[in-house]
């Protein structure tokens, strides 16, 4: 699958629009003796691994369940015991513990979404050359980031594969569909969420179609 | 193709180095503030790469484009981060940030025993190695501008 997701940022720099065209997170599931190897850590009300990678468990996967149970944030979620009490106390072993990457909260995007705005401003401020316009693209090996910005100040922006093609094109053509079912409905206002029935399904569509295009080039 | 600026910083945040080659704008903030902001960018840039991350990376973070410029980035185990500005034609230069690190800042600055770790590096060797080594690459410029 080409593209992982999209975010439309408005001006001041919060999310206005987030979809995830494909979001299939790894889970893995084990059985532990006591003690485990793995150091868990606490971040943001959730149980992560903060060291000690192992058999496909790597660093920054959250534990999502305890002998089938699922866990949320800290705790078992039917009786509601600590997570770290049950790993921390022998006589719980051989323990089964699930780990993955869980999908990331709405708050987390926002949060994401802001970051990311910030981190545009500051590339084109740090550039040897006059006139950088801010961050474009932003590669790792596992996928790459794409933002187009408009003259009035809304970033679109794409996670893509990084060697999916034609993502320049998708985000000007997302760009006109914003315009065309969200600006052009009189029912939204600049810079608030988007909820529009027909820019969602549009959206879709033209997402579908730049995928269909690239593996048709490749 | 060229290489606008190089900077080296150790896991502490301190810029243990910084040139320029071809460098046509200044930030309007003193070095030592463009540092920290180069530091903080880049330390928000890994954590925001993290969590964002559809799949697992292996290596993170690798490089930014904007429309001037492109930013290379290379960390070792170590927490050394080499950051190479250079424009656009440039293509993937990892292997060549990886050598800077181990043929010539281990050989000159870590196996130096004058050489302080986590100090800002004086030698002039270092330097004079690092240029010559950069001028032969085929990303440089090679006409004098």
């Amino acid at each position: 699958m080409g593209i992982f997701s999209v975010f439309i940022i408005n001006k001041a720099g919060g999310l206005i629009f987030q979809y995830d065209h494909y979001s299939q997170r790894p889970e893995v599931e084990k059985t532990f003796s006591f003690p485990i190897e793995l150091v868990l850590k606490q971040q943001d009300e959730k149980l992560v691994v903060a060291f000690g990678e192992r058999d496909g468990i790597k660093v920054g996967y959250t534990l999502m369940g305890v002998n089938g149970i699922p866990v949320e944030g800290r705790f078992l979620q039917n009786d509601g015991t600590d997570a770290m009490e049950i790993i921390n106390s022998p006589h719980n072993y051989p323990i089964n513990l699930k780990f993955g990457r869980t999908k990331l909260t709405t708050n987390e995007k926002i949060m994401l979404a802001s970051m990311f705005h910030s981190l545009f401003a500051i590339g084109s401020q740090l550039s040897p050359e006059p006139h950088s316009s801010g961050i474009e693209v932003l590669e790792t090996d596992g996928f790459k980031l794409h933002c187009y910005q408009t003259m009035t100040g809304i970033k679109f922006i794409a996670l893509t594969d990084p060697r999916q093609g034609g993502v320049d094109a998708l985000l000007r053509k997302m760009y006109e569909v914003f315009s065309d079912f969200a600006l052009k409905n009189p029912f939204y206002s600049v810079d608030m969420p988007v909820r529009c029935d027909l820019f969602d399904t549009n959206l879709q569509q033209v997402i579908e179609a730049c995928e269909k295009q690239s593996i048709g080039n490749v | 193709m060229t290489v606008y600026t190089l900077y080296i910083f150790d896991r502490n945040g301190t810029c243990l180095y910084y040139t320029e080659w071809n460098r046509k704008k200044q930030p309007g903030m003193s070095k030592d503030e463009e540092f920290k902001l180069m530091y903080g960018m880049i330390h928000s840039i890994k954590s925001f790469v993290h969590r964002i991350a559809p799949t697992d990376l292996r290596d993170g973070f690798s490089n930014f484009r904007t429309s001037r410029y492109k930013l290379n980035f290379y960390e070792t185990p170590s927490g050394m981060k080499f950051i190479m500005t250079t424009d656009l034609t440039v293509g993937n230069i990892r292997d060549i940030l990886h050598q800077i690190y181990s043929n010539i800042f281990v050989e000159y600055v870590v196996r130096n025993p004058q050489c302080e770790l986590g100090q800002p590096i004086t030698s002039e060797l270092f330097q004079t190695k690092l240029d010559e080594f950069i001028r032969g690459l085929s990303i440089f410029p090679t006409r004098i501008s």
